[in-house]
Order: C-alpha cells, then sequence, then structure tokens
C-alpha cells in the first residue's frame, strides 16, 4: 500500500496532503539506524501480585514457607524448584528481595508500581512505558509503530503527557484489528479523509480543547499506522515454529516473542501481561502446575533469544506484580496481599546480572536491609537506559516532577 | 462557598457579573426551585472565581446532548424536526419530561440507566466468563424493571443490599438484584464490604481492610465493622438450574445465621489482624459509630436489613447519588473520584451537593426529577466553546470543575453502539431485547482489559485511542453502517434523492444534529462528481467521515 494519497496533517487548520513517502526509503533509513538501536526495556505485568516468596526469596523449613524447595541457579542466587530454565540465565537477572511498599488494593498498587506515585484525584501521573517512551522517542526517528506497545493488558495510562503517549494495547498473538481496510481502493480513503478533515477542523477551530485536538492527533497516526511497512514487527505467526515453542503455545509465550520483535523494530518499551495471581486459594498448585511453567518457559526464552541476537545489552527486563503475598498460608491454602516485604526481578541492559539485592527475615515479614520502593526500581531502570534522574515533567497545572518521582538507584544493580 | 479571595478580583469580577446577570434570567428555571438553585448556586463560584460562562448551546445541540446523557443515544432526524417544531419557550422543558414520561421513551430510558448501573453494580465484564456466580441477564432484567418503573432509589437500595433469591431468569425464587453480591462474598466478603460502601455511601474503605486510611480520618476497625453486616450472607450451587443460566453458574443467595468465630451466636463476632500481627474484633457498626444488636441468628437480627436501614437514613447515600448523577450529566462531579467522598476530599460546591441530597431526599428519592434538575440547569445548557472568559475553568489540569463551559467528553461505548443502530436506521428491525443485548456485549468486549485479579477489576478505555480510531474506520460495526446494499440505510436514502443534497443534510443531522457548512456541502458535491453520479457512493464517503469525526464521537 503506498502513501501516496494519505494526507498527514489532519489536524491544524493546513489542509495539506503529505508528499508520497515511499516505503523503500524509510526501510533504508532504518535499516541505517539499527546500527545504532537505542535502548529497549520490556516490563513482564504479573497482574494479581505473585508470591514472591514462593517463587524468588524461598523460606524453606518455615511454618510461612510452603512446600516449594530452592535450586541453585547461574547467578550467585537461589529460585524456586519450578523456574528450572529461568534457573540456568539468572545470571543476567537480579532479584531485588528488600520491596517494601505500602499499596496492598490492585487498583492503587498496580498504579503506583507503574508510575512511582500513589493515586491521587487531582493529577494523573504516567507510567514507565509513557515516560520511557517520552525519554528514549528522539533516539529513533524512523519509528512509525507507538513507541509503547502493550501486550494482552492495559498497563496504566501516560497520564498528563498525553495520549500521545498512551499504550498501543494488542493481543498476544500481535493481532492489530481493523487496521487494514477492507475492499477500498487508497483513492477511496484518501477523499474520506479529505471530508473527515473538514468536519474534523471545523469542530476544533471553534476551541473546543484537548478532547478535540488529540482526536485528530490519533486519527493522523492512525493512518500512517495503517500505511506503515513496520507493521510487520506483529506478525508472530510468521516466526518458525521451533521459535514459537521455544517460548510456549500460550498467550504468555507468544506475547514474549512478540516483545523481542518489538524490540528489534526499535520500540523503546514493550509491557508483556501475565495475569492470574490473586491466588488467595490453592495456591501452591496453581503456581506448580500452571503459572510458574508458563512464565518459566517464556521468562528463559526471552533471555536467551534475547543474548544470542545481540539485543539483551540494550535491552533492560523488568519483572514485577502489584504487591506480593501474605508469608501466613490461609486457611484455604492461599495467601492474601501483601506489600510490607517483597521481590521484584531485573535484568538485561545495564543491569548487574546474577545477584540477589536486599534480604528478608526468617520468615519472610520484614525486610531486613535498606528497603526499596516502586520509585527506586524506576530510578534504577532509567539509569540503566540512560535516561538521566534529573529529568522533570511539568504536569498539566503546572507542577514540576522529577522521574520516577525521586527514587534512589539500587546500586549494586548499576556500575 | 469557596475559599477564593475575593478581593482580588474585584476589578474583574465587575465585568463578569453583569453579563451573568444578564443570562440568570428567571425564565431560565421553568419555576422549578431546585432548577433555580442550582443555578444560583453555579454562578456564585463563577462570580467568586471571576469566570464568564460561555454562551448557551444551539438548541440541537442541547438536545443531542440530553439524548445522549438521558436516554444513551443520538437523536433521530425526526426527532430533532419534533423539537423544532416546539416554538414555545417551554420546548425544552417538554422535551426533558418527553423523554423521561413519555412511553414512547420508557424501553430506551431504562435500557440506559440498565447499561449505566449495571457497569457500576457488576463491571462490564461481570457475568461473561463461564466460571461466574453472576448472572449477566439477571442483574439486569432487575434493573431494567426498576427503572422502567421509575423505582424510588433508595428502594432499590434497599432491595439490592438485602437482596435474596436466585440469580438466574426462569429459575425459582428469581430476584435478579443478587447478583450484585455474587463473586464478591469471597474471602469474608471484604469486596461485598467495599463496593457496597463505595457505590451506595461513596466512601472508599477498602484500604482499611488492611492498615489504617493513609489520608483520612478511617481505622482499620471501620472496615471490619461494616464487613460484620454480610457474615450471615452465603451463596450457594444450585445443582441442576443450569440450563437456566446460559454461561454462568446458577447461584442462590440467602441468610444463614452466624455464630461469630468463637461459636457464641448472641455476641456474633469478626476478627482481623492488626498491621502488628495481633488479632483484634469487631461487631456491626455502621460508619457513623451506630451499633446493632450483635447477635448473629437471622431470625433475631437480620444485619444486612440493619445496615440497608442505617444507609437509607445516612447523608453519605442521597450525596452519594446526587455526585454520581451529577457527574453522568456533567462529565465531573462534585468530588474526584465520585466515590472517595469525606472530609479529605473537598467538593467543588459543597452547599450545592448538601441541598441537592436533601432535595433529592424531599422528592422521595425520585431519579427522574433529579435528572429534571440538573438538565434544566443554565450550566448543562452553556456550549461546549472555551471562551476567553472562561478557559480557566479546566478540571482536566486538576482544577475544581466550575461548570461554566459543557466539558467535552467521549461518548461511552455503548452510547456510541445505540447512536449507530439509531444514525442508520436500524432500530426499526432489531432482534429481541435479550438478543440485542447480547450482540451489544460482544461488541463491547473489544473495549474491556481485565487486570488478571480475582476481584475481576477491569478498565474499559473507550477513549480515543489507535485501536479504537481503527475500529471507527474499518471496523464492521461501521462497515455495516456504512454499507451500500440494496435495502441498506445508504442505499435507501440515495434512492429518494436527485442530487443528494438532501440526502447529505439528513447526514450531518443524523450524526452531528447540524446541517453541513457551506464548505462541507461543496466538499461533498466534489464528491458526488468524482463518483460520476453515483449517489450512495458519495453518500457513504460523507457518512463514513461523519461517524469518525470528533464531532460526533464526542458528547459536546
Amino acid at each position: 500500500m503506498s502513501r501516496r494519497h494519505f494526507m498527514k496533517h489532519m489536524a491544524g487548520a493546513s489542509a495539506m496532503v503529505a508528499p508520497a513517502m515511499m516505503m523503500g526509503q524509510s526501510i533504508r533509513a532504518h535499516a541505517a539506524d539499527l546500527t545504532s538501536r537505542g535502548k529497549s526495556c520490556i516490563l513482564l505485568w504479573m497482574g494479581g501480585g505473585p508470591s514472591t516468596m514462593d517463587i524468588w526469596d524461598l523460606k524453606p523449613g518455615q511454618t510461612t514457607g510452603g512446600p516449594f524447595r530452592p535450586i541453585s541457579t547461574a547467578g550467585d542466587l537461589q529460585i524456586t524448584e519450578h523456574m528450572p530454565k529461568t534457573a540456568k540465565v539468572m545470571n543476567n537477572l537480579s532479584v531485588v528481595r528488600s520491596m517494601s511498599t505500602r499499596e496492598a488494593d490492585h487498583g492503587r498498587g498496580r498504579y503506583y508500581m507503574h508510575t512511582g506515585y500513589v493515586p491521587n484525584p487531582n493529577i494523573e501521573h504516567p507510567g514507565y512505558g509513557s515516560v520511557i517512551a517520552h525519554e528514549l522517542f528522539d533516539q529513533r526517528p524512523y519509528l512509525e509503530i507507538p513507541p509503547f506497545v502493550s501486550v494482552g493488558g492495559g498497563s496504566v495510562g501516560p497520564g498528563f503527557l498525553g495520549m500521545t503517549w498512551a499504550p498501543f494495547t494488542v493481543s498476544s498473538n500481535g493481532q492489530v484489528r481493523n487496521l487494514k481496510m477492507q475492499g477500498m481502493s487508497d483513492q477511496t480513503l484518501g477523499k474520506r479523509l479529505e471530508m473527515l478533515k473538514l468536519v474534523e477542523n471545523g469542530f476544533i477551530s471553534q476551541r473546543r480543547g484537548p478532547a478535540a485536538e488529540d482526536h485528530a492527533k490519533i486519527l493522523n497516526k492512525t493512518v500512517n499506522l495503517m500505511t506503515s511497512e513496520q507493521m510487520k514487527a506483529f506478525r508472530v505467526n510468521e516466526e518458525p515454529d521451533a521459535m514459537k515453542e521455544m517460548y510456549g503455545a500460550n498467550g504468555f509465550g507468544q506475547g514474549c516473542l512478540l516483545a523481542r520483535r518489538l524490540v528489534e523494530a526499535g520500540v523503546p518499551f514493550i509491557e508483556v501481561d501475565l495475569g492470574g495471581w490473586d491466588n488467595h486459594a490453592n495456591i501452591f498448585n496453581t503456581l506448580s502446575d500452571n503459572k510458574l511453567p508458563v512464565m518459566d518457559q517464556a521468562m528463559s526464552a526471552l533471555v536467551t533469544d534475547l543474548e544470542q541476537r545481540g539485543l539483551l545489552q540494550d535491552t533492560t527486563i523488568v519483572w514485577m506484580g502489584e504487591f506480593s503475598r501474605t508469608p501466613r498460608i490461609n486457611g484455604n491454602t492461599g495467601r492474601d496481599h501483601w506489600a510490607r516485604s517483597w521481590s521484584t526481578v531485573v535484568g538485561g541492559g545495564g543491569i548487574n546480572g546474577g545477584i540477589a539485592v536486599g534480604e528478608t527475615s526468617a520468615d519472610g515479614t520484614r525486610v531486613e536491609t535498606e528497603p526499596y520502593s516502586a520509585e527506586d526500581l524506576m530510578a534504577t531502570v532509567c539509569r540503566a537506559m540512560g535516561i538521566s534522574l534529573e529529568t522533570t515533567f511539568t504536569s498539566k497545572n503546572g507542577r514540576p516532577m522529577k522521574i520516577a518521582n525521586g527514587g534512589k538507584v539500587i546500586k549494586e544493580l548499576v556500575s | 462557598m469557596a475559599t477564593f479571595s475575593r478581593i482580588g478580583l474585584a476589578i474583574c469580577l465587575m465585568v463578569g457579573w453583569v453579563s451573568i446577570s444578564m443570562a440568570a434570567r428567571s425564565s431560565d428555571d421553568y419555576g422549578i426551585p431546585q432548577v433555580a438553585e442550582i443555578n444560583e448556586q453555579i454562578s456564585l463560584v463563577w462570580k467568586d472565581y471571576g469566570i464568564k460562562p460561555a454562551p448557551e448551546a444551539q438548541d440541537f445541540e442541547w438536545v443531542r446532548r440530553v439524548y445522549l446523557d438521558i436516554i444513551g443515544r443520538v437523536p433521530s432526524v425526526a426527532e430533532l424536526e419534533e423539537f423544532q417544531r416546539d416554538r414555545s419557550k417551554d420546548r425544552k422543558k417538554n422535551l426533558v419530561e418527553k423523554l423521561l414520561n413519555d412511553s414512547t421513551y420508557t424501553e430506551e430510558y431504562a435500557r440506559n440507566w440498565t447499561t449505566i448501573w449495571t457497569n457500576v453494580l457488576i463491571g462490564r465484564n461481570g457475568g461473561l466468563d463461564n466460571n461466574s456466580q453472576i448472572n449477566r441477564e439477571g442483574m439486569q432484567k432487575y434493573l431494567r424493571d426498576s427503572f422502567a418503573r421509575n423505582k424510588p432509589y433508595d428502594q432499590m437500595v434497599r432491595e439490592i443490599v438485602t437482596a435474596e433469591g436466585a440469580n438466574a431468569p426462569g429459575m425459582p425464587g428469581f430476584n435478579g438484584a443478587v447478583n450484585f453480591y455474587m463473586d464478591k462474598l469471597a474471602e469474608d466478603g471484604v469486596q461485598a464490604t467495599a463496593k457496597t460502601a463505595q457505590i451506595f455511601l461513596g466512601v472508599q474503605v477498602q484500604c482499611t481492610q488492611c492498615h489504617n486510611h493513609p489520608f483520612n480520618s478511617w481505622k482499620q476497625d471501620k472496615f471490619w465493622e461494616l464487613n460484620a453486616f454480610f457474615r450471615q450472607t452465603r451463596a450457594r450451587r444450585n445443582r441442576g438450574m443450569e440450563a437456566n443460566n446460559g454461561n454462568g453458574m446458577a447461584m442462590s443467595l440467602a441468610n444463614v445465621d452466624f455464630r461469630g468465630e468463637s461459636g457464641n451466636p448472641s455476641q456474633a463476632e469478626v476478627y482481623y489482624e492488626l498491621r502488628n500481627g495481633l488479632m483484634e474484633v469487631a461487631y456491626p457498626v455502621f460508619i457513623d459509630g451506630t451499633n446493632i444488636d450483635p447477635n448473629g441468628m437471622v431470625s433475631q437480627v437480620n444485619r444486612r436489613e440493619e445496615l440497608s436501614k442505617f444507609i437509607n437514613d445516612s447523608r453519605e447515600m442521597q450525596e452519594a447519588i446526587v455526585n454520581r448523577t451529577w457527574s453522568h450529566f456533567f462529565g465531573h462531579g462534585f468530588t474526584k473520584p465520585i466515590d472517595d467522598m469525606g472530609p479529605h476530599n473537598r467538593p467543588s460546591h459543597p452547599e450545592l451537593m448538601t441541598y441537592l441530597g436533601e432535595e433529592f431526599r424531599g422528592s422521595s428519592f425520585n431519579m427522574k426529577e433529579l435528572i429534571k434538575w440538573i438538565t434544566l440547569s443554565q450550566a448543562y445548557g452553556l456550549s461546549s466553546k472555551i471562551t476567553k472568559g472562561n478557559e480557566v475553568d479546566d478540571p482536566t489540569i486538576g482544577e475544581t470543575p466550575k461548570f461554566s463551559h459543557f466539558y467535552l467528553r467521549q461518548m461511552d461505548a455503548e452510547q456510541l453502539y445505540e447512536s449507530l443502530i439509531v444514525a442508520t436506521q436500524a432500530h426499526k428491525t432489531r432482534a429481541d431485547y435479550a438478543e440485542q443485548e447480547r450482540m451489544k456485549s460482544m461488541w463491547m468486549q473489544q473495549f474491556t482489559i481485565a487486570f488478571g485479579t480475582d476481584e475481576g477489576d477491569e478498565s474499559t478505555t473507550f477513549n480515543g485511542t489507535i485501536p479504537q480510531a481503527l475500529m471507527m474506520f474499518n471496523g464492521d460495526l461501521i462497515r455495516e453502517a456504512t454499507s451500500i446494499k440494496p435495502g441498506s440505510f445508504i442505499a435507501t436514502l440515495a434512492a429518494n434523492g436527485d442530487d443528494g443534497k438532501e440526502a447529505i443534510r439528513h447526514l450531518y443531522m443524523a450524526t452531528v444534529a447540524r446541517r453541513p457548512t457551506k464548505t462541507e456541502m461543496q466538499a461533498a458535491g466534489v464528491l458526488v462528481a468524482s463518483h460520476k453520479g453515483n449517489v450512495a457512493a458519495a453518500l457513504q464517503d460523507v457518512f463514513w467521515a461523519l461517524l469518525n469525526s470528533n464531532e460526533f464521537i464526542l458528547n459536546h
């Protein structure tokens, strides 16, 4: 599909039709850029709050500890026996065992862990994806795919950074619905867009505020996307079968494979969601039979694959949920919400792998070393990706806000 | 009253106030005291801030608004024309009363508010997956009957909070209201506790489940004292009744004796854990500190019955519903969020909120009265154009809303769906109600994102992202709406016309409730020419463009 018939600037008063930008040019430019490919981040988001003391920080022999055994890994730490494949790549990943936060409600925890701020009714803070896309977008003038893609979930919105930085949500098979117009010629689409622009601009010109203008901007991006060769990156199905099997024939596995393809295409931030961690009942069977095998396979495949392609050094990986689960096992053999002492995982680009940072008490109920917050984790990820922690955003009402809410870098992780 | 200093504003006040008093003629209140009071209170705040409100909206723009907000869809061309024929100065009041009370609109009124409340009570995904205890259809049936009969709001609260019975239509003892508590009773009913407080009292207690509230005076005991009201409530499977519940579980909700955690029913207590690991005891106590007999035997004390009385007697209840309803019509409530009210979250118009709460109670909790007061107010009738005199009024940047111009907002996905159906006149050949709802809900699912938690929290982000723009560009629904197959809306329209001019005017009215401008008409003419006189093909292009425009997708 050529771009000859599409205008780019539907917003604003200028009614101009974009000159034809031949796809060949943009691919060449892209190839030239690949050598200086910028950094990317993949966030593996575990919705519901996974029990990290059954995965990353085991307490064998304690009444709080549950039945799982620890095993040794390629790094200098032990993890659960149900993650044998990931154990082999732990030299690239590190566990922060001294996370200590205060939000034990799903919605609030999700917001806080994504943004570094507690929810506030008067201001919407941008999440990881929007912040990092916003900071690294300039490095990739060739990129036509939205710079923040959320796979299989909704992430957290762009807050005051605006809809330009909203997550582009796709299902884990990479299918972008309605991307193509069925049975319509470029010419017809061009005519329709001309007509649309008239109505759109008429409404904006009557001073209707940002909602109306945002709509026009999104329309522009949508037209660009429909005609972009780069959207090929979403076709996970075109991967060889062996590769698809390596990641696992399930949503999360294919989502991680898609994340790798998007990193190759130059997308700065990809979030892949795996839900179902809210295990108030029957937790151990759920983990060992279902959640952990799925996670183990996809996570190990992702690290291995990125490494083999030479992408791992520029791709920072973060694994976290909104909180963890109580050390106490409840009457339904489940664990409830717990944020006071838990673990997150980081690795890949810019991160020292293979270590455990911080310690919890023998029964897992307390953090014994310096406690770390969502802000600290975010600051560490920004540092690892070369984003200055002096960066300040201005919210719509003129309030200055430090990136990562002024969190402190976890020194052991970045040298 | 706004605490804003008035002294520094004296100068702009002079300017602003003159025009306000000109605008707020007494005839603007239709002789309805509540409308007069809203106008008074809202304009007082304008005065305080030196704000000059936007001019009044165009008639059709206002008509489009009330149709969208009251019955959940845009007006048809015939309905716009009908409004135009009413030349009386009460025409707005006449229209609002028609939408609320005329039997022509009963079904759509009930449908709209059923949609809204179904989403509030059980979420957009409630009952849509196979192992849910919620029967969505049952919930909808209960709500639809309630709104069709304009059941007083306090009665609805009582019926929902105290509900017992079977969840699916057709089961013996069916009571659709029970679906609110289905899927919320796990873990001793913490969800039931949190949602009841949030929805019916406008207070958030869920944080106090595990710790004292970080920014208000709520303590952990509050949560568990409220939770104690739900300990007699049990949901049970109805084996053998599955056939009545297509994709969920056939369930019944009943009250059973609660013997307390130490087995003494006359003092049936609950225990909860403090942050320091100690256990603490709680008995049923309402949020204002009033307690009831702690006996857990249903024959002695029906705890949910007692709770519903407390709720209905409380000021929180009336203000929560006023706040929620106001927010529905204006896009912003008096507090943000609307269901986190309390001393820590100052309302933008405290006196008005209190007043409307009292008046609503005084009207015997008549939802239609409340809707009438709001929709006939001056603020609701203002244009969405932002002017120099009111550009400071921008709630999106964290300012408290002053309602000095109509705030643009995206249509809800459901409003969009219903609007497309009416704009293409497909409503004349619709399937039965249950089937319609099923189709709509299938279409809706593309906007819903679940967060993978046991609490089924989710968000429906119909907020104009790229995937949604793609859906409007290329999706099935739009393709069908703009089809030119024989018998389709466009084909019929084209067949009636000559050069298509009249048809184009019709399309504009049907989507954005106005006539095309001269430029737009010329552009449409160029399209007709380029299609070599194939009027239907040209109309298809115009219609597609209109449906994709901000002017259509936004409530303005």
